[in-house]
């Protein structure tokens, strides 16, 4: 770890048309990192995600990254920039086959993965290389969303429920992956409802409620926080 | 003399051939069309007029530079293209986040006005076009006679439709359009220049239908009203084939320009409506139109 943070959030406010969804968004994420965003639905974990990426334009605040200032960069910047965004939804493209997919976003730095790596990584991919990208299952399009964003060599993830509505066995799998990742160095911020699911592979919690952050803990906290969290996520 | 449900079959194979020959300039600017609508989300209104001009700017290179055909079919389609994209640039843009509808009277309004300037200067009366030497005269092929520009026109469109769908379903610059087509913002935030692939876009569409104009030169007489009188067929088309579906277009062209054609022959009062019977029958039984996907 570095002394300064590879992301850094202070006093972020975002709307969605008139609606105020963040008030003043405090948080960082150190290189190498993997933070988790906890909170109940409609707190703005997804929102801050996506203020973050620069999908939502009507924001204020400061958000710097890697010492570039995100606020004032066009939207396909924020890629450049070095952050990857696996958006809830996955948003694997129906007109476009998983090969097609994987490749579609432009590599923005050395270091990325290359074809043949990610496909060792997720073989089921391969296998299905030339289908449809939204026939595969579930599972496999929250891999591939996954895995598109690991040939660009981004230097750190935004990852929205990626475990949201899948079977348990994917969601180890997608553990595991996360966990390899990790070990190669990607910075990753997470949102996730699945709270065991989080406990096991983030470093350091951000507790969000009514578009703020309440708390930041790191991992070893946990035990102590408990009471907490069960009242505050109703676990 | 051969005789096909009582019609010569010299009479019948010659409305076959200008119903291709029309299904042929269909299928081009439709195909034009459905990629602007599919990624802009804009009807333009201006295609017409855009066909308009391609056939003009040939003119206007053969009369006043003794810019002859062959050139011309290369310098028309930049030329109308990059009109589009500083149409794009300057105006289309700035409507993308408001209303679809002011982008369709935009372009509805930009295509009277090029249409008024043109019939200021020229009139309404057609300005003859000659077929270029080499593709002059005919070919018997016994069973008819065509006209080589004819055949040309044919082959040309096949081509350009042909490449243009290659392009679309086949490359890395196509996958961009088609994702940004389905999800704009995500492919931009994947770091595309989205803005960028629009405006290219619109400028692809527009030297689309400034080539179809340029190829059209010949076969109709260059005049300011050539595109509007097109324009209303080639919306049916695109509603049949379905808004957005680009290969949709391209048979839907075809089919619309053949189908005009039979027509011709066996019913000739109906041969100006049988394509809007044909889309009022699609819109019935299959409103997302025959190639499109059922939203």
């Amino acid at each position: 770890m570095t002394d300064a943070p590879l992301l850094s959030v202070r006093g972020l406010n975002a709307w969605y048309g008139e609606s105020h969804a963040l008030h003043g968004v405090d948080l960082e994420v150190f290189q190498g990192e993997t933070v988790t965003l906890l909170g109940r639905n409609g707190v703005g974990k997804t929102t801050t995600l996506r203020s973050i990426m620069g999908l939502i334009r009507k924001r204020t605040g400061e958000i710097s990254f890697d010492g570039k200032d995100l606020m004032r960069m066009p939207l396909h910047h924020t890629a450049r920039a070095g952050l990857g965004y696996v958006p809830e939804e996955r948003g694997i493209f129906a007109t476009l086959t998983v090969d097609e997919n994987l490749i579609l976003p432009p590599v923005v730095a050395k270091g990325g993965m290359s074809v043949e790596e990610i496909f060792d990584l997720f073989p089921n991919l391969k296998e299905r290389r030339n289908s449809q990208g939204t026939k595969l299952s579930g599972g496999e399009q929250q891999m591939l969303a996954i895995a598109r964003m690991l040939r660009t060599g981004v230097k750190m993830l935004l990852l929205d429920e990626p475990t949201e509505g899948l079977a348990p066995v994917i969601v180890q799998r997608i553990g595991e992956l996360l966990a390899t990742l990790k070990q190669r160095g990607m910075t990753i911020l997470l949102v996730e409802q699945n709270f065991r699911f989080a406990s096991r592979i983030a470093d350091r919690f951000y507790l969000m409620e009514h578009g703020k952050v309440m708390a930041g803990f790191p991992v070893g906290e946990l035990p102590d926080r408990m009471g907490q969290l069960h009242e505050v996520l109703g676990v | 003399m051969t005789m096909i449900f009582g019609i010569p079959l010299q009479a019948f194979l010659g409305q076959l051939l200008v119903g291709l020959i029309n299904g042929s300039f269909y299928a081009m600017l439709s195909l034009g069309l459905a990629i602007i609508f599919g990624l802009l989300r804009v009807i333009n209104f201006a295609h017409g007029a855009q066909y308009m001009l391609g056939a003009f700017v040939g003119y206007l290179l053969l009369v006043h530079f003794g810019v002859g055909y062959w050139p011309a079919l290369l310098i028309v389609p930049i030329v109308v293209g990059i009109t589009g994209i500083i149409i794009e640039r300057l105006a289309l843009s700035k409507l993308y986040d408001i209303d679809p509808l002011y982008g369709l009277l935009f372009t509805f309004g930009l295509a009277l006005v090029i249409e008024g300037i043109f019939r200021y200067y020229f009139g309404v009366s057609g300005n003859p076009y000659s077929v270029p030497e080499l593709l002059a005269g005919g070919t018997n092929l016994g069973f008819m006679f065509l006209p080589n520009y004819r055949g040309w026109v044919v082959v040309a469109s096949l081509a350009v439709c042909l490449g243009t769908w290659f392009a679309i379903e086949k490359t890395k610059l196509g996958a961009y359009l088609r994702a940004a087509t389905e999800n704009p913002r995500l492919v931009q935030a994947f770091g595309v220049n989205v803005p960028l692939l629009l405006t290219l876009t619109y400028g692809l569409g527009s030297a689309l239908a400034g080539l179809a104009g340029i190829l059209a030169a010949p076969v109709y007489q260059v005049s300011p009203l050539m595109g509007s009188n097109l324009i209303i067929v080639v919306f049916a088309v695109v509603v049949v084939g379905g808004m957005g579906s680009i290969m949709g277009a391209i048979v839907t062209g075809y089919m619309l320009g053949l189908a005009e054609g039979l027509t011709k022959v066996f019913y000739p009062e109906a041969s100006n409506i049988v394509i809007f019977v044909i889309m009022a029958i699609v819109l019935l039984v299959r409103p997302a139109g025959l190639f499109g996907k059922d939203a």
